[in-house]
């Protein structure tokens, strides 16, 4: 089955860090942990200041069904727990850690008892594990659907952002442990096949996983284009397995579930060792940073910490963001910490920090051609500017996964993620008014019948 | 202090812009303008040089005038001065010239909004506007400077265009016609040129080959439905390859989808071919591409992209 690819862009690779094995950096002083790190609920605090916390025990319990539990990932004695702003805005409690660098190891680590398919979800459940690619959804919400329903799981390892290569290490050193989550899905998922999706511009990634996986059934290693965004979520399902996810439904709809490899080994790993989710490989990079490598980090150390471990910055940083420079987040200062879903630090100079001034359109055609799914950024940006709603609607904005392709592109410099995130409002606003109004000519109807007996 | 930028993603941007788009297609017009200095002299250059000048000076002093910010270093303004110098004789008057320059930038270009606000191919208006002006210096074509060019009647000094001739022209005048051995507008005569700036174009990704192919195909089918003489000679006779390369390529006035410009460029070949055949008026081109900017907006709302995954409206 030949597949037509989706479109997108030739974004630069960058990947200087591909043979820098990651280091363990030593224990930071205070470790912040905020207790929002994925989709859904916070977590719940179950520590105290004053409390004694060692390596893998848990601090903070899920907060509801799709949530997360968070665990220490160093030793030490709980500071306070604390309120902090997060870097999207909104407020959230974290927990600071005085560590002792001792780093002692809970007693109470043990491999979960996994004997069926909900014990193993509640194992993936209480290894705190979210979708660790950047979108930080709960994995254990993600894998608690009907098994014999999944047909595909695609496991993503296609790290298509520019300087990222954390995932690729993963792939590379923990390429056992991920086989052992590939031969756990496969027990679990009985009828599915597991497709693991690695770009091309990681030959080494994908010879050394079809070496791995040679002898085992139903498990497909596919090399696919180096054209971001390959590891975008529909994007990855349709280029593997052919299939389109209609708007408003979920992965699993179409028989798929698509897992990042890193979130696989961290599953792994917990199943098998009983060692939660609480370091993270991180890559550090840009043109501000003296010497980018790949970093273990401790979940809730501060950027500060990290980039002082790796040698510091060359010059100033001008702009620092933490995931990928496609779809990462910018971050007003250097306190932000790594959490679950971190997979880069990247810090720039002055002269790639600056947004580009944006010109007049000239109607080119490169966002349209560029969009993965068939949107047209340029139309969606008119009609924005003429804040049309119904015709928002139309041009499907809400489908936009603000991969950054249209941005990318466009020679006039034009801001169109940030215009699709804001068009999304006004759609919306406008899907409320529409709700409001028939709600409002029910209302009437309903009266006017009433007064008509 | 904190003095970090923080914006929306993506954080990174592709090297190129508009500026760099619009060198490329003045680099893609460069052996135009050699043939058509080779062909007709110095002076064609002159003509070029003129042309670019009184665009971007137009532009200037409008936006200066206008108090808008100054945005001709964008390139563009050079652009519609060199094609419209192409579209003349190389004995036109500088200062005619220039009165098509004026209505190209101010009248078609700056009083819509500038830059990707217009309408119409400003070019093209202004070889409309000179060709109503000043008909006679417009169709006075001289014979180029160079021995074997084809050449009508005992007039040594001027000549017809092989569009005008094309009954008495056959494939053994094919090569005269590549190299633009023959009298004609300073840019549109050498074929080959042309050809070679569309292939840099393709290859540097500034145009895709969907316009061009679709207007030359549709201007072959059309011609011989209608009966025209010579339907595939009259591909390199007159301004099809200049037209459909550079102008109908332009991307403002042009579809955004593929399926918009395959319409569009069928649509240019259809009424180029009814112009030729059935007009008393030689030449299509121009109007055809004028038509066609007219209906982008038309074209474009029904030609969408289908959203993948897009639920359909109930």
């Amino acid at each position: 089955m030949s597949i037509r690819l989706l479109h997108g862009a030739h974004v630069p690779h960058r990947k200087n860090t591909a043979e820098s094995v990651p280091t363990r950096m030593p224990v930071p002083a205070v470790v912040t942990i905020p207790m929002s790190m994925n989709i859904g609920k916070p977590a719940n605090p179950v520590v105290k200041a004053g409390d004694e916390v060692k390596v893998g025990q848990l601090i903070a319990e899920a907060g509801g069904f799709v949530s997360s539990p968070v665990y220490s990932g160093v030793s030490g004695k709980v500071k306070k727990i604390d309120q902090t702003l997060l870097f999207h805005g909104a407020t959230c409690q974290t927990i600071v850690i005085e560590t002792d660098g001792e780093q002692t190891v809970y007693e109470g680590i043990q491999a979960p008892e996994v004997t069926d398919f909900q014990s193993f979800v509640n194992a993936v459940r209480d290894s705190g594990v979210v979708g660790l690619g950047g979108a930080g959804f709960p994995t254990a919400v993600k894998l608690n659907v009907d098994p014999e329903k999944v047909e595909f799981i695609c496991i993503n390892g296609a790290e298509c952002e520019p300087y990222i290569t954390a995932d690729t290490r993963t792939m590379l050193d923990d390429a056992d442990m991920l086989v052992e989550g590939i031969r756990l899905l496969l027990n679990y998922f009985p009828k599915a096949k597991v497709i693991i999706g690695i770009e091309n511009n990681k030959p080494k990634c994908v010879s050394v996983l079809k070496d791995l996986t040679a002898s085992m059934e139903n498990v497909e290693v596919n090399a696919l284009p180096a054209l971001y965004p390959q590891g975008g979520e529909k994007v990855l399902i349709h280029n593997t397995t052919g299939r389109i996810v209609p708007e408003g439904k979920l992965p699993i709809d179409v028989g798929c579930v698509v897992m990042n490899t890193s979130t696989l080994v961290s599953v792994a790993r917990y199943i098998k060792t009983g060692m939660p989710l609480t370091e993270k490989y991180v890559t550090v990079d840009g043109s501000a940073i003296k010497n980018p490598m790949n970093v273990i980090v401790p979940i809730g150390t501060s950027i500060n910490d990290v980039v002082e471990f790796t040698g510091g910055f060359k010059c100033e940083p001008k702009k620092v963001i933490l995931g990928g420079p496609m779809m990462g987040v910018s971050v007003p200062d250097l306190n932000q910490v790594v959490v679950k879903n971190t997979g880069a630090i990247l810090c720039f100079a002055e002269a790639e920090a600056a947004a580009p001034k944006p010109t007049a359109c000239i109607r080119c055609g490169r966002c349209v051609d560029a969009c993965p799914l068939n949107l047209m950024p340029t139309a969606i940006e008119q009609a924005y500017e003429k804040a049309d709603g119904a015709l928002l609607g139309k041009l499907k904005v809400n489908l936009c996964m603000e991969c950054g392709c249209c941005a990318f592109v466009c020679p006039a410099k034009h801001r169109l993620v940030e215009t699709n995130k804001l068009a999304k409002s006004v759609l919306n606003a406008h899907l409320q008014a529409l709700k409001a109004e028939q709600e409002r000519k029910a209302a009437l109807a309903a009266e006017k019948e009433a007064a008509e007996k | 202090m904190n003095t970090m930028y923080v914006s929306v993603s993506p954080h990174l941007r592709s090297e190129r812009n508009t500026q760099k788009i619009m060198l490329d297609v003045l680099i893609a017009l460069v052996p135009a303008l050699i043939a058509s200095v080779i062909l007709f002299g110095f002076r064609a250059l002159l003509l070029v040089c003129v042309s670019a000048a009184a665009c971007v000076l137009c532009e200037f002093i409008w936006e200066k005038c206008m108090k808008m910010e100054i945005t001709v270093g964008d390139l563009s303004a050079v652009v519609t001065g060199v094609l419209l110098a192409y579209n003349v004789p190389v004995d036109m008057p500088l200062w005619q010239l220039i009165v098509g320059d004026i209505a190209a930038i101010i009248g078609v270009k700056m009083l819509f909004g500038g830059l990707g606000c217009n309408f119409m191919n400003p070019a093209l208006v202004g070889r409309i506007v000179i060709m109503f002006s000043f008909t006679t210096p417009m169709t006075t074509y001289a014979v180029p400077k160079v021995a074997g060019s084809i050449v009508s009647g005992v007039d040594a000094v001027t000549t017809a265009t092989p569009l005008a001739m094309l009954d008495q022209l056959d494939w053994s005048n094919f090569t005269q016609l590549l190299l633009g051995m023959h009298g004609g507008v300073i840019g549109e005569v050498c074929v080959l040129a042309l050809l070679l700036g569309g292939i840099y174009l393709v290859i540097r990704k500034v145009i895709k080959p969907i316009i061009p192919l679709c207007y030359m195909a549709s201007l072959v089918l059309f011609s011989w439905l209608f009966g025209g003489t010579q339907p595939v000679l009259s591909l390199f006779t007159g301004g099809v390859m200049l037209g459909s390369i550079f102008m109908a390529t332009d991307y403002v006035t042009s579809p955004i989808t593929n399926k918009g410009k395959v319409v569009f460029g069928i649509g240019c070949g259809f009424i180029t071919a009814a112009i030729r055949v059935f007009g008393n008026y030689a030449e299509g081109v121009t109007f055809a591409i004028l038509l066609l900017n007219i209906l982008v907006p038309y074209i474009n709302d029904l030609t969408m992209n289908k959203p993948l995954g897009g639920a359909v409206e109930k």
